[in-house]
């Protein structure tokens, strides 16, 4: 795919545009004021545009999503973390087990598998960094950084309350 | 003679033109020598004028963040120093040949080499430029323009107000302070704002506007214009407060700036017009040429295509407000009157070549495409 060409539109904002594989340029124009403007360029003349929408903010999102955009981010995170080394795993604790009910400390899941548990999210409410003795609860989720077998071992920790084999 | 502006307004927009040619030309018409005779000017139009150039001024400095300033120079300098030599040189050449003296030249050169950003924002908006390719072109010129103009006219309002050597260093040295504080990326809005801008949009507008007059006149008392030291304000402004004061003070500026070029249109007298309307076709019809040369150059550097060059090209042509607003620096200051009469019919040739130039261009690309559609 070929590069996004970013312009600055001084006064205006930023305009962005991409050229699709059937020759056809799209662009953004994301003003100062949050307006974001989406064109499609003329096929005879690809500098000049054809039809082009005013959204808002809001619309902007919304027809992101409609595009995908929520895959399309998840999938990127997933990329960068892949290549920076290290892996990001949401691990639910399941009902019934050792997890449940016991502390991060207790669990030693940093001394036994490498991977840090960075937040625990319970039901709306989010727990950053939490300590030692905080107590895990069946139905929470929890972050877990480190490296790909690290958090492998810690998915398989706290999901049954024993190391993976 | 509000209403008659307003009408006036309206014309010009149903012909998607700027309204500043038709203020212009009423200001002529009721002016001296002028075929109808207005009684009294009325202090109203005297004192707009007056809050309309600071208020023009401060909008223009206003538009841009130091950012977009400190990028827009990096990336257009060529264009912009191209921008500079073609298109002033006529101007001062035209000024020595006239007999207008050298400070009435460097003012002509000033007149002829800024484009309207006003008139070419509008023609941008009203065509759906927006997303052009030569769209970046051509703002990015009109930044180093600007830019230029912060540095040009305190000096030329320096040497026009009989400042002496001290004036002159201490109007270079207060630019330069301005431009240093502008161009470095700032990352917090500087105090003063949060204590004019944390409050309701009224407190806004008076605040700002009030700020802006009173400077105004403390500027004045130094012998520096009042309008550059608007304008520097502005350029000091930026981000969320900017834009906001932009959309408070908008419509403020739109009736004042109308009284204003009003004023000028009625101090030029339409007798003196004669001798100097050849100088001033043919010092527009060179002008249109060099600022087509440098919108095309410019253009293609930036890797535009044809018909996007021919579009900023045609763009490009219009005068406006800044050039009227250097045109009535000089004409204040005591320079030759015809300097005056000069530019009010340059200009308004300019204002309305530009918009054509540019529809003829979208009109001929139209043809273009439906003969190669049918053929």
């Amino acid at each position: 795919m070929k590069p996004v060409e970013e312009t600055d539109l001084p006064g205006v904002g930023t305009r962005f545009t991409f050229e699709t594989e059937r020759r056809r340029v799209l662009g953004v124009i994301r003003h100062h004021d949050g307006r974001r403007e989406v064109f499609v360029a003329d096929d005879d003349d690809p500098d000049c545009v054809a039809v082009a929408v005013s959204l808002s903010e809001g619309e902007a999102h919304l027809f992101a999503d409609l595009l995908g955009g929520t895959e399309i981010s998840r999938e990127a995170a997933a990329l960068a973390q892949g290549v920076a080394g290290l892996t990001v795993d949401w691990v639910e604790v399941p009902p019934d087990t050792a997890a449940a009910g016991s502390t991060i400390g207790q669990l030693q899941v940093r001394t036994r598998t490498g991977a840090s548990v960075v937040a625990v999210l319970r039901g709306e409410a989010a727990h950053p960094a939490p300590g030692p003795e905080f107590r895990l609860e069946e139905g929470d989720v929890v972050l877990v950084v480190g490296t790909s077998a690290g958090t492998t071992e810690a998915a398989g920790l706290l999901q049954s309350g024993r190391s993976a084999p | 003679m509000l209403l008659g502006l307003a009408v006036l307004a309206i014309v010009a927009g149903r012909l998607g033109l700027s309204p500043v040619p038709f203020y212009l030309l009423a200001g002529l018409l009721l002016g001296p020598g002028g075929p109808f005779q207005l009684e009294e000017i009325g202090g109203f139009i005297e004192v707009g004028a007056e809050v309309g150039v600071v208020l023009l001024l401060l909008m223009l400095g206003l538009e841009y963040s130091p950012r977009e300033l400190a990028s827009g120079l990096r990336t257009g300098w060529l264009s912009g120093l191209v921008d500079l030599v073609l298109n002033a040189a006529p101007g001062v050449a035209a000024g020595l040949l006239l007999g207008f003296g050298g400070l009435g030249a460097a003012a002509l050169g000033g007149i002829t080499y800024i484009s309207s950003s006003g008139v070419i924002a509008k023609l941008i908006a009203d065509l759906g430029f927006t997303g052009n390719r030569e769209t970046g072109t051509v703002l990015t010129l009109l930044v180093v323009e600007d830019l230029v103009m912060a540095v040009y006219l305190p000096l030329l309002a320096a040497a026009l107000l009989g400042a002496s050597i001290g004036g002159a260093v201490a109007a270079v040295s207060l630019v330069a302070a301005v431009l240093v504080v502008l161009l470095r990326p700032r990352s917090r809005e500087p105090r003063w704002t949060a204590a004019l801008f944390d409050r309701s949009d009224e407190a806004v507008l008076l605040g700002i506007l009030g700020v802006s007059l009173v400077v105004g006149a403390m500027a004045d008392r130094l012998g520096v214009s009042a309008a550059v030291a608007a304008f520097l304000i502005g350029l000091t402004l930026s981000g969320e407060p900017a834009e906001r004061a932009a959309r408070l003070l908008h419509p403020l500026r739109d009736l004042f700036a109308a009284a204003f070029f009003l004023f000028f249109g009625l101090q030029v007298d339409v007798g003196a017009l004669g001798p100097v309307v050849w100088a001033a076709a043919g010092l527009g019809a060179a002008t249109a040429a060099t600022k087509v040369a440098t919108g095309w150059w410019a253009a293609r550097s930036d890797g535009v295509g044809r018909w996007g060059r021919r579009r900023a090209a045609a763009m490009l042509i219009s005068r406006g407000e800044f050039s009227i607003v250097i045109a009535e620096l000089a004409v204040t200051a005591g320079l030759d009157e015809r300097i005056g009469t000069l530019s009010a019919a340059y200009v308004m040739a300019l204002a309305i070549a530009g918009p054509l130039a540019v529809r003829a261009v979208e009109a001929a690309r139209a043809r273009a495409r439906s003969a190669r559609r049918t053929g």
